[in-house]
């Protein structure tokens, strides 16, 4: 039960370690907001599952929070995203455009 | 075991810290500032299975309401204005 736990805990601690890196190498605000969230969210999911295998008596609580981390996550993100529409940001690379031309 | 864990989301907190930095315009600060929510929460769960502390969940859901607050604030913010 320990070890399925630490092996939940390690892959999702990968999921926060690619989602650093994207942050880092994205060129524009759409595709660092892609990365930011979705990887993030299955990240903090694995790590609370394997917090439970680990300790089952807290299982209450980090199920909890593992629901409201899934359902604040997205609405967060598409507040964001919106408001950065509204503010008129560009993509870098856009196919669209590209395939008008 | 848990020690080399921590450390790894300690460095991938501080690399989205550079971003939180850098980023040129507002959006990409607060997309890195609601990240690096989302990377404490887990932090903290981590921290309190060390430390055998069943309190410090209860801190990483407080911290998880108050950054999705700031986020949907902040967004209200770039669209809006004060």
């Amino acid at each position: 039960m320990d070890f399925l736990g630490f092996l939940f805990i390690f892959l999702g601690v990968m999921a926060f370690v690619v989602s650093a890196i994207g942050i880092i190498r994205m060129p524009d605000v759409y595709t660092r907001m892609h990365v930011g969230t979705k990887s993030t969210t299955i990240g903090t999911i694995l790590v609370l599952l394997g917090a439970c295998f680990i300790e089952p008596t807290w299982s209450l609580k980090l199920l909890l929070l593992a629901a409201f981390i899934l359902l604040t996550n997205p609405l967060s993100s598409s507040v964001i995203a919106r408001a950065t529409h509204t503010d008129g940001a560009t993509l870098e690379v856009d196919e669209m455009k590209k395939e008008q031309k | 075991m848990f020690e080399l864990v921590i450390i790894i989301l300690l460095i991938s907190i501080f690399i989205t810290l550079y971003r939180f930095l850098k980023g040129p315009t507002l959006s990409d600060r607060v997309v890195a500032f609601d990240v690096m929510g989302i990377m404490s929460v887990s932090l903290l769960v981590l921290l309190a299975l060390y430390f055998q502390r069943s309190l410090y969940i209860d801190i990483a859901l407080l911290i998880g309401l108050i950054g999705f607050l700031g986020a949907a604030i902040f967004g209200r913010y770039i669209e809006k204005g004060i």
